[in-house]
């Protein structure tokens, strides 16, 4: 069975991913939870910037903020499925004894974070100015 | 007879896996608000009906967390549930689908 197969087969029958390798020590598996929901909230608060950028910067103008909003928006929907997947993989690596996921997003997160800030800065002050 | 105390675990584990449900659904709550406070900026039907969606994934986000604090308060240390693939993925459709919610509000 090809892996992609597998892992689609996970998503339906969750009482699989018990069956595989060892289960770990109670504690691994809810700290791993607890990584997931931090990435939940990360995902919530992207989506809560979106909306403060619509509400709170109106004279904005429509392109711009739209921009904003929808940059914020998307990287929120990206963050939340990013999570799971990432405790999915984190979970059957814990089971199978392996090294776990090592994982690009984070930077990638983090600069995406880094432009939206410095695009704020610049359309507050050329708002100023103008 | 000494009645032996229920064993507990010196880490907490069980006690801060729940505060994180807790703060995670005080997120979800102020993106909600949020929400709330853009639809009734725009008042139009399209808005109302988004922010009426956006408050149903918001009561399924709470019940999910509901049923995940119970279940690991009432449970002995040792033997705390772990957190079922489908809880995660409905947890996870809430959000995502807010943040969906929130691009029909916005626009």
């Amino acid at each position: 069975m090809s892996e992609f197969v597998r892992n689609l087969r996970l998503w339906f029958a969750p009482q699989e991913i018990r069956q595989e390798g060892r289960t770990p020590d109670y504690r691994f598996s809810l700290a791993n939870e607890r990584t997931f929901l931090a990435w939940l909230r990360t995902a919530l608060a992207l989506i809560g910037g979106g909306f403060a950028v619509d509400q709170f910067l109106p004279d904005l103008r429509w392109a711009w903020r739209a921009g904003l909003a929808l940059g914020l928006l998307g990287a929120g929907v990206l963050c939340s499925l990013r999570a799971i997947n990432h405790w999915v993989r984190c979970e059957r690596a814990m089971r199978r004894g392996d090294d776990l996921p090592a994982s690009r997003f984070p930077a990638l997160l983090s600069i995406a974070v880094a432009v939206v800030a410095v695009a704020m800065v610049v359309i507050v002050v050329v708002g100023w100015e103008g | 007879m000494k009645v032996p105390a229920p064993e507990r675990d010196p880490g907490l584990q069980p006690e801060r896996t729940r505060l994180a449900w807790r703060r995670t659904t005080l997120s979800i709550t102020v993106a909600a608000v949020l929400a709330a406070k853009t639809a009734l900026h725009d008042r139009t039907a399209a808005g109302f009906t988004a922010v009426t969606l956006c408050g149903l994934f918001w009561l399924g986000f709470l019940a999910l967390a509901h049923l995940r604090i119970r279940a690991l308060a009432t449970t002995q240390t040792g033997l705390a549930p772990r957190l079922r693939t489908r809880h995660a993925a409905a947890a996870t459709l809430c959000t995502a689908a807010l943040a969906v919610c929130a691009v029909a509000l916005v626009f």
